[in-house]
């Protein structure tokens, strides 16, 4: 799927503005501190939604990974 | 032998779909009926009226019977379980209610405890209880910090935090505390509220009269010594008064029955609103997956299509491709304060272009409030 390896892959290509960004903020919560969590997203608001929360949260945007017709973006929960 | 339906839920989408397939079936082609838990019927949106003083609660609730046709059957009982394989319904009082086809229609429900502290230090205006609570506290407020925000995602009626923000505004400077109220308003996402085209109406109108936006705000904890709200972001909000809109669950049998995704929500097919585990059975309104707004519109919409499906396989035809395929549409007003209100309307593919805020608009949902009773449920509009 993507290059960069990650602890959890959340496929939320079949959800709509704002899923994706949802979808990651409740797996960001489930998660333990160090944990890398992929979010796939074939919505474009994704591309300014997520790296704008990730930087607000104050976690890692640690890769954005394009795919035909889907992004990948992997956070590392970092607090 | 006629052919059995249960419509499981007799709010917004529960009792229109009853009474629609009442209307178009023959007597005798089949047995109707709507099994709901309390017997009555609630109109939710009133609730933000009530907390804001402008209703009373009397107006809210009617007696389901009275607005089922005649031959639809009523049944006041929980529905514990759906048996999907063998098509029943289990009740909590006593036996089973056998179905050919099932049309969910349970609603979503908040999740008073979803948030640790929002039950003990917030009030809101998704339940009865819970705006004739809020009514109390707004009349004896004097001022200082009130926050209004969404607690969790996804929610019904998407815009009716925003609807409040405007609407407490223009309550508190008819009650002349405004000058003394720093209002904030608290979205998880980055704007106002889901729909874009609505925020981008909406932001400026906030900036205008005061209130703001404060995005990216996840609840995580209300502390309610310190009534103090702390985000999942890190930040910290400091409040006098918080009316929060609780996280929502999907129903307790649909949990139950393991028919639900981990939020309780129904997996249907966007078109023709059958569950994705069986065809016999269609989910609409609140209670579905579907990425299109909680409303009660929403339900208005998907029943028509429901009902086309029900009444051709009775018949024995194909539905009528036209009317059986649902395209996602919504119509919703949102009240904007000072007397005007503007209209979304969207589908699946067409987000909506909302029109300048007007007076029309504002009358036009006011309107609607008053003759919804004779309207709605009944399929008359
Ligand atoms: C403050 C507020 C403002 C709103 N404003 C608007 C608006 O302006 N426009 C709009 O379109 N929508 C609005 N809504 C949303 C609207 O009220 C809901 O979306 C609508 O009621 C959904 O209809 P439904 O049939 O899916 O569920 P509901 O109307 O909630 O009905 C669900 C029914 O299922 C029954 N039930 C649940 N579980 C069981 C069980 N196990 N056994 C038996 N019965 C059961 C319940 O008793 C209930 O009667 C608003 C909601 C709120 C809270």
């Amino acid at each position: 799927m993507g290059t960069t390896t990650a602890d959890l892959e959340i496929d939320a290509r079949g959800s709509f503005c704002p899923g994706p960004l949802m979808e990651l903020i409740k797996a960001v919560r489930q998660s333990d501190v160090g944990k890398k969590i992929a979010v796939l997203s074939r919505d474009p608001g994704s591309r300014t939604d997520i790296p704008a929360w990730v930087k607000k949260a104050g976690h890692d945007l640690v890769a954005i990974e394009d795919a035909d017709d889907y992004a990948r973006f992997v956070v590392e929960k970092t607090h | 032998m006629p052919a059995d339906i249960v419509v499981l839920g007799g709010g917004v989408g529960g009792a229109l779909t009853a009474n629609l397939l009442s209307k178009r079936l023959p007597s005798g082609s089949a047995r109707i009926r709507v099994l709901d838990e309390t017997g009555v019927h609630v109109y939710q949106p009133g609730f933000l009226y009530v907390a804001l003083d402008q209703a009373n609660a009397g107006w809210l609730s009617r007696d389901l019977r009275s607005l089922l046709r005649d031959d639809v059957e009523l049944l006041i009982d929980r529905a514990v379980r759906i048996d999907v394989e063998n098509g029943a319904v289990h009740l909590e009082r006593e036996g089973a209610l056998h179905y050919d086809f099932l049309v969910v229609t349970t609603g979503a429900q908040p999740d008073w405890d979803g948030v640790p502290g929002l039950r003990q230090a917030t009030h809101n205006f998704y339940s009865l209880i819970g705006a004739e609570r809020l009514r109390e506290a707004l009349r004896t407020f004097d001022g200082g910090s009130l926050v209004v925000g969404v607690a969790g995602m996804p929610y019904k009626c998407p815009p009716a935090p925003v609807e409040f923000a405007f609407m407490v505004d223009d309550y508190l400077r008819r009650r002349k505390v405004r000058d003394r109220t720093r209002i904030r308003f608290l979205s998880p996402i980055n704007r106002a509220f889901t729909i874009e085209s609505a925020s981008k109406l909406v932001q400026p109108l906030m900036e205008k009269r005061g209130i703001e936006l404060e995005t990216f705000v996840n609840v995580e904890t209300v502390d309610p010594d310190k009534r103090r709200l702390t985000s999942l972001e890190g930040e910290t909000f400091d409040f006098d008064l918080a009316v929060l809109v609780p996280p929502h669950v999907g129903a307790t049998v649909v949990r139950d029955s393991g028919l639900g995704d981990p939020g309780g929500w129904l997996p249907t097919d966007p078109a023709t609103l059958q569950l994705k585990s069986s065809d016999r059975v269609f989910a609409i309104g609140d209670a579905t997956d579907l990425p299109i707004s909680k409303s009660g519109s929403t339900a208005h919409f998907e029943a028509p299509v429901v009902v086309e499906q029900v009444v051709a396989a009775i018949e024995g035809r194909a539905p009528n491709p036209a009317k059986s395929r649902y395209r996602g549409k919504v119509t919703c007003f949102l009240e904007t304060g000072r007397r005007q209100a503007t209209i979304l309307v969207f589908d699946y593919d067409h987000p909506p272009k909302p029109p300048r805020p007007s007076f029309i608009w504002h009358v036009a949902k006011w309107l609607f409030n008053r003759v919804y009773w004779l309207t709605v449920p009944r399929g008359r509009i």
